[in-house]
């Protein structure tokens, strides 16, 4: 008995481990096949022509595979959509974290999580809708499904992040700062915007990162209302993600053009990374 | 008292308000705008016959019913599959686990996992799943893609939940003299539970939503599928938001496209009062010992 016991104990002391481990190596196997199967397009095309190169025609008879236009798109739309996004969401959660009466913010906050749980072909599709013909119509152009759509849309799909987690670093903020600030005879106002948001400070910041995360990895929505023709950027022209490029032409993709469209896939996990690992100094410094 | 804060201190405060107002009054107008105009253009679309009916050019139907089904056959598979292992690392973390080290390391590759976006899931879920194991696009392939996708989410809420179960709990478990796993069985696994549901709804938030990981890996097919069917490989099929898209962006049959997004709404909205039923629950359980 006992050493049935202690075989059933050891086993699923194992089994736990694996489980445990089985993060890290869903991490690893990701990371190396993009690795695998992203390098040898690089390779092929030579990285400075790949990374630097204006032209992206992957199906013309004599191709072309750069996607500076991809990755300066990804870039530009992301911080539009940061710059538009970010001020409001603040702003909002400051209101509904300091200055509202808490069930107003309840219920706006309520609004929010809701907003973070529409689907983004949802946003897509009102995108397409309602902010393509929009946007046609008021700078009277031939389309409307150009990079400033996308940018709307985007700092609409990056408000939940924002406004939910700066709310709850500025909740976590201690009341004495605030306290001390208004028996010096500071406004509510004048406490919560030069001593609550600054103490908060780092939580803010992880906000702004995760919404820069949400941006640059969204494909579907602004699949819909981007274009998607492989510009070089410009507010008003039809442009393609770094996403989107990966989404648009997979499903007809052959030989090194598929290869080229792993290597994309390739530079836009480089930079997920590369702003995780911003998040996690981020983090880390405000634990310290 | 009033008289000492000076005037331009005064407009400027009263300014900041305003404008904190406004951008709080945007975005519930952008929700309410999103919500209002989906149901005003989707609710009409939504009838029995589109619920009820597959898509068919020679019978001149339109219906929704195989991704309706598709969708479910996703979660169900996906949930399956995704609990053990993710309530088995949450145990891992929290009860198993000695060196720190190892604990960070995990943290960290979860965090990664969970900051990944969709896009590369689909990919790599095809690179993986469609091609190396050669399960063709098909639902199973696309429930796998899933699978690692939502891992993040359980383990991170059962850990939580875990977090909450006192210590006095295991300890007077192992001095009557069970071992570890018993003591995780008896004691820590029941006390957990509410995380793993919390768990659950979220995953199944995500489920719904998501598309760019499905588009790949499980499928644009439209048929009905049996029950004992959409597990087998080479089964493939579209999830109500992959119809969507394909409905909207390739056919411009907006009138469906509308329909689906409105019953999107619908299960976002029922999902989200769930979780926070669920949340409420968890924090009452935190405080209650």
């Amino acid at each position: 008995m006992k050493r049935v016991t202690g075989f059933i104990e050891n086993t699923m002391g194992i089994i736990f481990t694996v489980c445990g481990f089985l993060a890290v190596g869903f991490v690893v196997l990701i990371t190396g096949f993009l690795v695998v199967s992203g390098l040898p397009a690089i390779g092929e095309i030579g990285i400075i022509q790949f990374l630097f190169g204006r032209v992206w025609a992957s199906t013309a008879s004599h191709p072309s595979y750069g996607i500076l236009p991809f990755i300066l798109t990804s870039v530009y739309g992301t911080a539009g959509a940061i710059v538009i996004g970010v001020p409001l969401g603040l702003l909002c959660a400051i209101f509904i974290a300091k200055i509202t009466p808490k069930h107003v913010g309840i219920a706006v906050r309520g609004a929010v999580d809701l907003l973070g749980g529409i689907p983004s072909v949802v946003y897509g599709l009102v995108g397409m809708i309602v902010i393509v013909p929009f946007v046609r119509k008021t700078f009277n152009l031939p389309d409307g499904a150009n990079l400033f759509s996308a940018i709307i849309v985007l700092a609409v799909m990056i408000l939940p992040s924002v406004v939910s987690v700066s709310e709850t670093a500025i909740r976590a903020v201690p009341k004495e700062y605030e306290e001390a600030s208004l028996a010096l005879g500071a406004t509510k106002t004048e406490t919560v915007f030069k001593v609550i948001v600054p103490a908060a400070k780092s939580g803010i910041l992880t906000s702004i990162a995760l919404g820069i995360g949400r941006s640059i990895g969204e494909a579907m929505a602004v699949m819909m209302v981007s274009g998607n023709v492989a510009n070089m950027p410009s507010l008003f022209k039809s442009v393609r993600f770094l996403t989107t490029a990966v989404a648009s032409e997979m499903s007809y993709s052959s030989g090194l053009q598929r290869k080229a469209l792993f290597s994309v896939a390739l530079v836009l996990f480089v930079f997920i990374l590369i702003i995780n690992l911003i998040l996690n100094l981020v983090v880390k410094k405000e634990r310290e | 008292m009033k008289e000492k804060i000076s005037m331009s201190r005064k407009v400027k405060c009263t300014l900041l308000n305003i404008i904190m107002l406004a951008a709080c009054a945007v975005i519930c107008v952008i929700l309410l705008g999103i919500v209002g105009f989906v149901v005003y253009r989707g609710a009409g679309n939504i009838t029995v016959d589109l619920i009820t009916n597959k898509p068919s050019l020679l019978k001149g139907t339109i219906g929704i019913l195989p991704n309706i089904l598709n969708t479910l056959y996703i979660i169900v598979m996906t949930l399956v599959l995704v609990l053990p292992l993710g309530v088995g690392a949450a145990i891992y973390l929290n009860e198993y686990a000695k060196n720190k080290k190892i604990v960070k390391l995990i943290e960290l590759a979860t965090e990664t996992l969970s900051g990944i976006p969709s896009i590369i899931y689909g990919l790599v879920g095809m690179l993986i799943f469609v091609q190396f194991i050669n399960l063709d696009t098909s639902l199973i392939a696309g429930s796998l893609t899933l699978v690692i996708m939502t891992l993040p989410t359980i383990i991170r809420t059962t850990q939580e939940s875990l977090k909450t179960v006192p210590n006095g709990y295991r300890e007077g478990s192992l001095a009557l003299g069970a071992g570890k796993w018993y003591m995780v069985r008896s004691v820590v696994l029941p006390s957990c539970i509410d995380g793993v549901v919390t768990g659950c709804i979220l995953s199944i938030g995500r489920i719904v939503g998501e598309s760019a990981a499905l588009l790949f890996t499980a499928g644009m097919a439209n048929e009905v599928l049996g029950i004992f069917e959409f597990f087998k490989p080479k089964m493939s099929g579209s999830s109500l938001t992959v119809a969507l898209y394909m409905y909207a962006k390739e056919r411009g049959e907006f009138e469906i496209a509308f329909a689906i997004a409105a019953i999107l709404l619908v299960l976002t909205c029922a999902i989200n009062f769930l979780s926070k039923a669920a949340a409420v629950l968890l924090k009452r359980k935190g405080s209650g010992k």
